[in-house]
């Protein structure tokens, strides 16, 4: 089965961050419209070289401690 | 149903008290408030706390009572309400429908916050469980994340601007600076609002209210009675709440508050009123982005056009929509369990004619608007001395 795909519905750049999260910060989170339906919100990787917008496509390439990782679709 | 007056306010400053705890503050908010009301402990039917996370800032639970005994209320009826940063507007709801529905005559509701004896990420952390802990905070976000990707898509959706979020901020402490209980009494001008230190893109630190230590209280009473404890009643008009999903991912559409929607209907109607007939309002400004979206949702200004609303002083207290003139969550401070009967003790003070040189010159008919989260629950409440 292939790694789920959606298209970005909002993002943000988390620069102060709860303990847990301080050494991950700049990260970006986003809220993904799912191609399979129903929203999810989760991670996306790389924020420094590919950093995502409103309407970008992205695909999931993992899920680590079941939050979904998402990547942007070139 | 019985016609509900606010016969008596009280307040502690807002700020950082390193020398006070959670208790002394919402006991000398409750004794002030009493004494306003020129009411004994022993008048008191029953007393509600609106209080969001007691537990984890000062590690007290049964917060209630330990209140109320300390302001020498005893043996009646002693709740805690909490709705994450709609805490004590929800207190302030059900106080008032005990009173309205003929079960009690006189209530005191309390809220009170102690947040700065965390460090901030702790703070940060402790407001995040106020989303969905399974799921957005588990992801990383913080309450200032939420707020940024509503921020995003609404800017994406109407073309809102880094300019109309920091017109908010720059109104609000312009009227903050003029509040003698508020944190932060400081003019800020655009230019340093637009180029704050960045939080949650496109979010920076002036967008963000403040982490404050505080309390606030009101007593209610029978409206037909009120003439017995003060010469200045403010009555109830119109009050609701109403909630919503917590987790932001599971809404339809993220830059409208459904819940704020669904309570200010149900209050303007039972008041009798609409927005164009409201003269003030305290809106929840825990994010520049939430202030311009409740202008929306309350029907002040058209869906989208919240921002341009503000930008053209619409907002100010010197306009025709006076918002937040106490300075707001935004530099006023928030104490998250106090907010809501803050709001309601500054539009008080402004109906009475004693918020000094914030004073606005039309205050009969008032709106206050508490949101918890990020808008699973909201309560409008609309007050009027006519």
């Amino acid at each position: 089965m292939n790694d789920p795909t959606g298209t970005i519905y909002t993002e943000t750049v988390i620069y102060s961050a709860t303990e847990a999260f301080a050494a991950d910060v700049p990260y970006q989170t986003a809220i993904v419209s799912l191609d399979a339906g129903g929203r999810v919100t989760g991670r996306i990787v790389n924020v420094h070289g590919d950093r995502v917008r409103i309407d970008d496509r992205v695909v999931r390439v993992e899920i680590r401690d079941g939050v979904p990782f998402f990547r942007k679709i070139a | 149903m019985r016609s509900v007056a606010v016969i008596g306010i009280g307040k502690t400053p807002f700020g950082a008290f390193p020398g006070r705890d959670l208790r002394s503050l919402a006991v000398e908010a409750g004794e002030k408030c009493l004494a306003n009301g020129h009411i004994a402990p022993s008048q008191v039917d029953a007393f509600f706390l609106g209080n969001f996370a007691g537990p984890s800032f000062a590690g007290q639970n049964h917060l209630a009572p330990y209140v109320s005994t300390a302001l020498g209320i005893q043996g009646v009826p002693a709740t805690r309400v909490e709705a994450a940063c709609a805490s004590s507007g929800s207190a302030f709801f059900h106080a008032y429908t005990g009173v309205a529905s003929g079960v009690y005559d006189i209530v005191l509701v309390v809220g009170a916050e102690k947040m700065t004896s965390q460090p901030t990420p702790r703070v940060t952390e402790i407001l995040a469980g106020a989303g969905d802990c399974a799921g957005e905070i588990k992801a990383g976000s913080t309450f200032a994340s939420l707020f940024a990707m509503i921020a995003r898509r609404h800017m994406y959706e109407f073309g809102t601007t880094r300019e109309h979020l920091s017109a908010v901020a720059v109104k609000n402490h312009a009227n903050g600076a003029l509040n003698p209980d508020a944190q932060m009494r400081k003019v800020i001008t655009m230019q340093q609002a637009m180029a704050g230190k960045p939080i949650a893109d496109p979010l920076n630190l002036y967008d963000c209210s403040l982490i404050s230590d505080g309390a606030a209280a009101v007593l209610l009473a029978p409206a037909e009675r009120a003439g017995e404890f003060t010469d200045k009643p403010v009555r109830v008009l119109g009050i609701a709440q109403a909630s919503d999903f917590v987790a932001l991912d599971q809404k339809p559409d993220i830059t409208t508050f459904p819940a704020v929607r669904r309570a200010s209907g149900k209050a303007y109607q039972m008041a009798g009123v609409g927005p164009a007939d409201i003269q003030l309002a305290e809106l929840h400004d825990c994010f520049t982005i939430a202030e311009i979206i409740a202008i929306e949702d309350l029907g002040f200004a058209p869906r989208g056009e919240g921002g341009p609303f503000t930008l053209e002083g619409h907002t100010a207290r010197t306009g025709d929509k006076p918002i937040n003139t106490s300075g707001g969550l935004k530099s006023k401070g928030h104490p998250v369990g106090a907010t809501g009967v803050a709001q309601i003790c500054d539009l008080v003070l402004q109906m009475r004619c004693e918020a000094g040189e914030r004073q606005v010159p039309r205050h009969s008919l008032a709106l206050a608007q508490n949101l918890g989260g990020s808008g699973a629950t909201c309560v409008v409440t609309i007050l009027g001395t006519v």
